[in-house]
């Protein structure tokens, strides 16, 4: 099968400040991948112009995703061909019901697919089940998107519209941030209940934490805007054992062995 | 050396439609109801002189400084249309009739009450729901103290005082509770200038709900006056729905007396006109009183639309709440003054007012006010305004998940918009409200899925 994701040479800034600085990453179906590093070396950047956050611009490199250029594409499009973001910090917005968030993006990427949209009784059949399996309250839909949810509840909610798209890549930043033990693991159960043959995903976390429970195929470092280790999940044991220090003082040889 | 001030533009076409004001008043006033009670006609002669002493209202005037009327009202003020204008009325919008609502209807076409689309349903009784016209024709008297109150009144008050000569009448006596709301609603059917005069006294412990509502496609000249007295403990939810054509002007003033308990809930939704001014005031004359005026304005192209709000906290524990949203759009500009005025002794005042203005475009401008006046000292008073334009952060989080760059913003604009209709009671209303402000967004949205 074709690589989900293929990234190369990918260089973006913010203002002038250039964040990442040469990234090639291959994602194929059915892998986890991690990205771990320390606070400001590009992970969220990355999992945002993948999104196509336009507060980043990009300079150099380029994206295919299932085989057609990514970075040209409005975020939406690239939406409703399967690529999800967990947000880092979901966003609140007053006045806008969970529901027709959920059902407006589910059906816009159903009519993207030439399949007919799901009425209101199928669609909350569907969501209720979903809500079940992430421990949510039903009335979590009739409010505004995300307004006075808890953290918890915050992430859960990104991981509720994911169960729902079902798309082809999930990028996850830090969906661990801010959670305790027993929410980490009802949002650790989600994302595995969609590990799936034909899906891939990112998996961005500062912590080792999360990985204990959604055990990545692959685990990056990022330092400075470049990948400077990849392995197997025991990279990630080792970070937690040695933290981020030791990567930074490597990072020049990593560079160099490229 | 020629030292004269030349006359702006602006002040002639004010002068000259004074002028005419003053010129057509000998003739009109044998004409208009109530004339032939003394009390009447001394009340509109003052009222006449007061607005010859001030005028059209020009930038000059504080309370009019962002809303210059004597160009753009003055000019159209009082010219009799032409033959074509006069042949071509327009269509009557029926839908603005809102017959799903229920209740009571008092129908008006350009400012004469018209008894064939008016509804009157079976009234308990003492209730009065009425042509104030035919009123002052048969009993002036009767309404001559309510009239004569001019507290709050601007100078195009004044005028409409003058000349005024239909409206509404809404009487309803003491301990009565009238489920079913009552309709205002005033059809603009050609270029014509109205003075609508709307009297509305609620006695003792009663309730009621009211819908001023001013819709038509004609170039109106509408300068109306709407006056509610609310005695103790009475309770009254009020809407002004102002929903005229691109083409008509719109000046109107609501002014509330309240009793001491007495509680009103308004409600200003001002959506049509090219410009439309509204003055909105509430004073408490008894203690623990409530008022909260909630409003909402949306507008585009070169629509300007001003709200100058009064309430004042004349006696103690009285309590207020303000909230008014405005949506700017194209090159339009919104105006929101809000006053709040704690008189000596007011003691245990709570009050409270927000202005929140988003610019959906960069020629969008909002000039907002809030202006507390505190002279007791034990009161709890706070404001707020704001002028923003949609959150990037929440763009982007409706694209991510499938939206179109022109759906999220229509998502997060009438998201706004919708939270300011929230307060209103009767579901049928606000739906109507709904609709009618969805109907004005940049892009039109299903208004079922949002639901």
């Amino acid at each position: 099968m074709p690589p989900i994701l293929e990234i190369r040479g990918l260089e973006a800034r913010v203002d002038d400040k250039p964040i990442l600085r040469g990234i090639d990453l291959t994602v194929n179906p059915g892998e986890v991948h991690a990205i771990m590093g320390p606070n400001g070396s590009g992970k969220s950047t990355l999992a945002q112009v993948l999104a196509g956050r336009e507060t980043y611009a990009v300079t150099a490199g380029e994206v295919h995703y299932l085989g057609a250029d990514l970075l040209t594409r409005a975020p939406e499009e690239r939406a409703r061909e399967g690529l999800f973001l967990a947000f880092q910090y979901p966003v609140e917005i007053a006045g806008v019901s969970n529901v027709y968030l959920l059902k407006a993006a589910l059906n816009a990427a159903r009519r993207h697919r030439g399949e007919p949209e799901l009425d209101a009784m199928d669609f909350l059949a569907l969501v209720r089940g979903k809500l079940k399996a992430m421990e949510m309250p039903e009335d979590l839909i009739y409010r505004s998107v995300n307004e006075g949810f808890s953290g918890g509840e915050k992430k859960r909610n990104e991981i509720l519209q994911m169960a729902l798209l079902e798309p082809k890549l999930a990028i996850l930043d830090e969906a661990d941030s801010g959670l305790d033990i027993d929410a980490l693991q009802v949002v650790a159960r989600g994302i595995n209940a969609l590990r799936a043959p034909g899906r891939a995903m990112i998996v961005v976390t500062h912590y080792q934490r999360l990985l204990d429970y959604v055990v990545p195929d692959f685990v990056h470092v990022l330092s400075q805007g470049r990948i400077v280790r990849s392995g197997g999940k025991e990279l990630a044991l080792e970070l937690e054992s040695r933290g981020y220090g030791w990567i930074d003082d490597a990072a020049p040889a990593a560079v160099r062995a490229q | 050396m020629n030292t004269a001030v030349r006359e702006r533009p602006s002040d002639r076409a004010g002068r000259e439609a004074l002028e005419r004001a003053l010129a057509a008043w000998p003739a009109i006033a044998p004409g208009l109801p109530g004339m032939h009670a003394s009390g009447i006609a001394k009340l509109r002669e003052n009222a006449l002189a007061r607005f010859r002493a001030s005028g059209f209202p020009t930038a000059r005037d504080e309370e009019w400084k962002y809303t210059d009327l004597s160009a753009l009202t003055a000019r159209s003020f009082m010219q009799v249309p032409g033959d074509v204008q006069a042949a071509t009325a327009e269509p009557l919008p029926h839908h603005a009739l809102f017959d799903d609502l229920g209740g009571h209807r008092l129908a008006f076409v350009d400012g004469r009450h018209a008894p064939e689309l008016s509804s009157i349903g079976p009234l308990p009784g003492g209730v009065r729901i009425e042509s104030l016209g035919a009123a002052l024709l048969r009993d002036p008297a009767a309404l001559e103290t309510w009239l004569a109150d001019s507290r709050g009144h601007s100078a195009m008050a004044a005028l409409n005082a003058a000349f005024m000569a239909d409206g509404a009448l809404v009487i309803v006596p003491a301990a009565v509770e009238l489920a079913e709301p009552i309709h205002l609603v005033f059809l603009g059917a050609t270029a014509s200038t109205v003075q609508p005069r709307n009297l509305i006294v609620v006695g003792e412990h009663s309730k009621c709900t009211l819908i001023e509502h001013y819709a038509g496609s004609a170039p109106t000249f509408t300068n109306a006056l709407t006056q509610a007295f609310l005695a103790r403990d009475a309770d009254v939810e009020y809407c002004k729905l102002q929903d005229e054509g691109e083409r008509a002007l719109h000046v109107g003033g609501t002014h509330v007396a309240q009793a001491q308990g007495s509680r009103f809930a308004g409600h200003s939704v001002s959506l049509g006109a090219s410009l439309a001014r509204h003055d909105v005031t509430a004073i408490f004359d008894g203690e623990r009183c409530t008022a909260t005026l909630d409003g909402l304005y949306l507008a585009g192209g070169r629509q300007h639309v001003d709200h100058h709000t009064r309430i004042d906290h004349a006696q103690p524990h009285g309590t207020s709440r303000e909230h008014f949203r405005g949506i700017l759009d194209g090159r339009s500009r919104g105006v929101f003054n809000g006053r709040i005025v704690v008189h000596p002794g007011a003691q245990q005042s709570d009050a409270w007012l927000t202005s929140r203005n988003l610019l959906l475009s960069a020629d969008a401008e909002a000039d907002t006010k809030p202006q507390l006046e505190i002279y007791a000292d034990d009161v709890k008073c706070a404001h707020g305004a704001t002028v923003g334009q949609l959150d990037e952060n929440e763009l982007f989080y409706l694209r991510s998940r499938g939206f179109d760059a022109a759906a999220a913003r229509s998502v997060l604009t009438w998201a706004f918009a919708r939270s300011a209709l929230d307060a209103i009671r009767l579901a049928p209303l606000r739906a109507h409200l709904e609709r009618a402000c969805l109907a004005r967004l940049p892009q039109a949205l299903p208004l079922a899925e949002l639901a």
